[in-house]
C-alpha cells in the first residue's frame, strides 16, 4: 500500500511499537533478572530496572550452574550449550542431507513406487513426533542410545517437509538442464553436485535458519532420553533449575542461563539473514 | 565428423505412436532442417537422435556406430536448446569447460578449446567471467553454442534455438549459425517450426507433419515442387493459394470451383482429365494482366503495403472464393477494385484431391 496519509503513519507505528513492546518485555525483565542477586530479585515489588551482580550471574551459570548446593551436579551453561548446539546442528544438517537426497531421488528418477514413496513422506507431515514418541523411545533405548548424541539428533532427522520444500526447489529447475549435463557426459551424482546443490544454496540456507532453531528448542525428546547431567540440553537446564520442590528456585542463575540459551538462534538469525531471506522468496533459477 | 543415418525410426508412448517410421540419411557436413508445425514430433525426432528420448524402434546411427543403445554422452554429439540450459551458478567459461571437465581434459587442454571457441563466437574476456543472468539473450544464445563447439562433435543438434529471440536478433543469429555451420562443417540437425529458418538455413529440409515425413529436399525444390498439399500449403510465405478445381475433360484446362478456369501446360496432365483436384497458386505468380488475357477477375477486399511488396486479399469467381496475391512494389490499389489477375501456366501446381499427393505429368 502507498497511502500517504499522516496520521496513518502514526497510527501504524503505534501498532508497531505495542507490538514490539509486548514481545521485547519478558526478554527485558529476564534480563533484569539475570542481574540482581536472588535477594533482591525475590522482594516486592520487583527490581525493573538492570542491577549490578551481572557478571557474577553470569560466570556462575556459565561454569558451574546451580552447583551442588541444588541437588544437580555441578554442570555449567557451557557444556548444556554445547550439547545443544551439537544437536541443533546434527538435526539442521542431518534434516538437509536426508530430504535434498530424498527430494532428488523422487524429482530425477523414474522407479517403481515412486509416487508411493513419496505420499507416505507427505503423510508423515501430518504425525507430530508426540504420537511416535513412545515407539521410538522404545528403539532408541532397545539401541543403547540413551544419553548419547546420536540418541538426540537420530530419531528427529527425517523431514517431510523439508523433503517436499526441495521437490519445489528441484522441480522449478528446467528439465533442460539436466538434459545439457547428460549430453555433457555428468551422471547422477555428478549434475547433483555440480548444479543442483550450488542452485539450492540459498534455499539450503533457509531451511538451516529453520532447523536449527527448531533442534535448538527441542523439548519433549531431550526430556525424555537424557537422564546424565552431563548429556543434559541447555532447555531442559533451565526447566530443571526451576523444579526444586520446596526450596527457593535461583531465578537469577535461570535467567542468566536462558538469556544464553537465547543467543544462538539469534545470532544464526542475524548472520544469515540476507540468504535467509533470499531463499524463501527467490523464485529464478 | 560423420553423417547420420535413421532407418525406420519409430517413437510411441505406450500406444501412441508419434514418430511412424522416418528413413533419412544425412551427409557427413550437411545441414538439415527439420520442420513442422507445433505436435509433428520434430522436437522428439531430434530428441531421439541426441539420447534424450528411448528409440522405440528403428535404428539411428552416427557415422558408422549404431547409438540405439547409447548414453548422450557417449553419441559425440552436442545440442542447444531453445531456453540454452545454460548453467545458472557457473560462469560463461565454466559454462563451456564443464562438458570437458567431465571427459577428464587437461587443464591446458580445455582453456585452448574455450579460448578458440570464445574467439570463434566473438565472446570478450569480460563475457566469460560473467554468469549466464548478467548476459542478454543474444549472448547467452552464443554461449549455448559455444558450449556445442567446445566439444568438437560428430554432430550439432539444435532444438529451436532461436524461438526465444526477437525478430531482428533472430535473423542476426540465423546468419551466425549458417555461417558457423558452414566454417566449421559439423553435421548439424536443426529443429523449427518456422519455414523462414528452416529455408534459410537448410541445405536440405525435411517436412515432418503428424510423425510423418512429408517430403525431403533442398528448400527450392520444396518450394517449386511440394510432394503433397501440406508442403505446398506450409513452405512459402504467404501460403500457398489452395483452391478446389477440376481437371478438364481435355486435360488441358483446370476447372476453379468458382467458373474461371486456367491454362495447363499443354499435354502435360493429359492422362487426369476430368479428375478432381486442389489446384496450388503462390502469390506470388500472379500477375496483373488487360482484361481479355485475364483469367480471374479479383475484388479487392484488403491491401497490405509491405514496401517492397504489395499483398493483396480478395475474393473471385461465383463461389467467392478468397486469394491472397503478392505483386512486386508499391501499388496504388483500393478495396473495392477489380483486378485482372493471370497466373502462367507452369507455375501451377496440381495435387490429388483425395490423397494429397502432387500429380506429375
Amino acid at each position: 500500500m502507498v497511502e500517504n496519509r499522516p496520521w496513518l503513519t502514526v497510527a501504524t507505528h503505534v501498532v508497531l511499537v505495542i507490538g514490539v513492546l509486548i514481545v521485547a518485555f519478558p526478554i527485558y525483565v529476564t534480563f533484569v533478572a539475570s542481574t540482581h542477586s536472588l535477594f533482591d530479585l525475590v522482594r516486592i515489588p520487583m527490581p525493573v530496572l538492570p542491577g549490578s551482580h551481572m557478571v557474577e550471574n553470569y560466570l556462575q551459570a556459565i561454569s558451574a550452574g546451580l552447583g551442588e548446593a541444588s541437588g544437580t551436579a555441578a554442570v555449567g551453561a557451557g557444556r548444556m550449550m554445547f550439547n545443544s548446539l551439537v544437536m541443533a546442528l546434527g538435526i539442521a544438517g542431518g534434516k538437509i542431507a536426508i530430504s535434498i537426497i530424498a527430494a532428488f531421488a523422487i524429482v530425477y528418477f523414474r522407479f517403481r513406487f515412486r509416487m508411493v514413496a513419496f505420499w507416505m513422506i507427505f503423510i508423515t507431515l501430518m504425525l507430530p513426533v508426540e504420537v511416535r514418541i513412545l515407539p521410538t523411545y522404545k528403539v532408541v533405548a532397545d539401541l543403547g542410545m540413551l544419553d548419547t548424541y546420536g540418541g538426540l539428533i537420530i530419531p528427529l532427522i527425517a523431514s517431510a517437509t523439508a523433503t517436499f520444500m526441495f521437490r519445489q526447489v528441484f522441480m522449478a529447475v528446467p528439465d533442460e538442464l539436466a538434459e545439457a549435463a547428460r549430453i555433457d557426459g555428468a551422471g547422477p551424482l555428478r549434475f547433483f553436485w555440480d548444479v543442483l546443490l550450488p542452485l539450492s544454496r540459498t534455499n539450503i540456507a533457509a531451511l538451516f535458519v529453520i532447523l536449527f532453531i527448531y533442534g535448538w528448542n527441542q523439548y519433549l525428546w531431550p526430556l525424555l532420553i537424557t537422564t546424565d547431567p552431563e548429556m543434559v540440553t541447555i532447555v531442559i537446564s533451565i526447566n530443571r533449575m526451576l523444579s526444586v520442590g520446596d526450596d527457593q528456585a535461583e531465578w537469577q542463575i535461570a535467567m542468566a542461563t536462558t538469556m544464553l540459551a537465547m543467543l544462538p538462534p539469534v545470532l544464526v538469525v542475524v548472520f544469515m539473514q540476507r540468504l535467509f531471506v533470499k531463499g524463501l522468496v527467490e523464485t529464478e533459477k | 565428423m560423420a553423417g547420420i543415418n535413421l532407418r525406420g525410426v519409430v517413437k510411441a508412448y505406450g500406444k501412441t505412436q508419434v514418430i511412424h517410421g522416418v528413413d533419412c540419411t544425412i551427409a557427413d557436413g550437411e545441414f538439415l532442417v527439420i520442420v513442422g508445425p507445433s505436435g509433428c514430433g520434430k522436437s522428439t525426432l531430434l530428441r531421439m537422435i541426441a539420447g534424450l528420448e528411448i528409440i522405440t524402434d528403428g535404428e539411428i546411427s552416427i557415422g558408422d556406430r549404431v547409438v540405439n543403445d547409447l548414453e548422450p554422452a557417449e553419441r559425440d554429439i552436442a545440442m542447444v536448446f531453445q531456453n540454452y540450459a545454460l548453467y545458472p551458478h557457473m560462469t560463461v567459461y565454466n559454462n563451456m569447460a564443464y562438458g570437458l571437465k567431465i571427459r577428464g581434459l587437461a587443464k591446458a587442454d580445455i582453456d585452448t578449446r574455450v579460448r578458440k571457441a570464445a574467439e570463434i563466437l566473438a565472446l570478450d574476456d569480460d563475457l566469460l567471467r560473467r554468469t549466464p543472468r548478467q548476459l542478454s539473450g543474444g549472448q547467452r544464445q552464443r554461449v549455448a553454442m559455444g558450449r556445442a563447439i567446445v566439444r568438437q562433435p560428430s554432430a550439432f543438434l539444435f532444438d529451436e534455438p532461436l524461438s526465444n529471440l526477437d525478430a531482428k536478433l533472430r535473423v542476426q543469429m540465423r546468419l551466425e549459425i549458417k555461417k558457423l555451420q558452414q566454417n566449421l562443417g559439423i553435421t548439424s540437425v536443426y529443429v523449427t517450426h518456422d519455414q523462414v529458418e528452416a529455408m534459410t538455413l537448410g541445405h536440405r529440409l525435411m517436412v515432418l507433419n503428424g510423425g510423418v515425413v512429408e517430403q525431403i529436399g533442398a528448400p527450392i525444390e520444396l518450394y517449386e515442387h511440394p510432394a503433397t498439399l501440406f508442403v505446398a500449403g506450409f513452405i512459402g510465405s504467404p501460403a500457398m493459394n489452395l483452391l478446389p478445381a477440376r481437371i478438364g475433360d481435355g486435360g488441358d484446362r483446370v476447372e476453379l470451383s468458382g467458373g474461371d478456369s486456367l491454362a495447363l501446360p499443354p499435354g502435360r496432365f493429359a492422362a487426369h482429365a476430368g479428375q478432381t483436384v486442389t489446384a496450388g497458386l503462390r502469390p506470388e505468380h500472379f500477375e496483373i494482366v488487360t482484361d481479355d488475357q485475364s483469367v480471374a477477375r479479383l475484388a479487392v477486399d484488403v491491401v497490405e503495403q509491405l514496401g517492397a511488396d504489395t499483398l493483396v486479399h480478395g475474393h473471385f469467381g461465383n463461389d467467392r472464393g478468397s486469394l491472397t496475391v503478392r505483386l512486386n512494389g508499391t501499388q496504388n490499389l483500393q478495396a473495392r477494385q477489380v483486378l485482372p489477375m493471370s497466373v502462367r501456366p507452369e507455375l501451377i501446381h496440381l495435387f490429388d484431391a483425395d490423397s494429397g499427393r502432387r500429380l506429375e505429368s
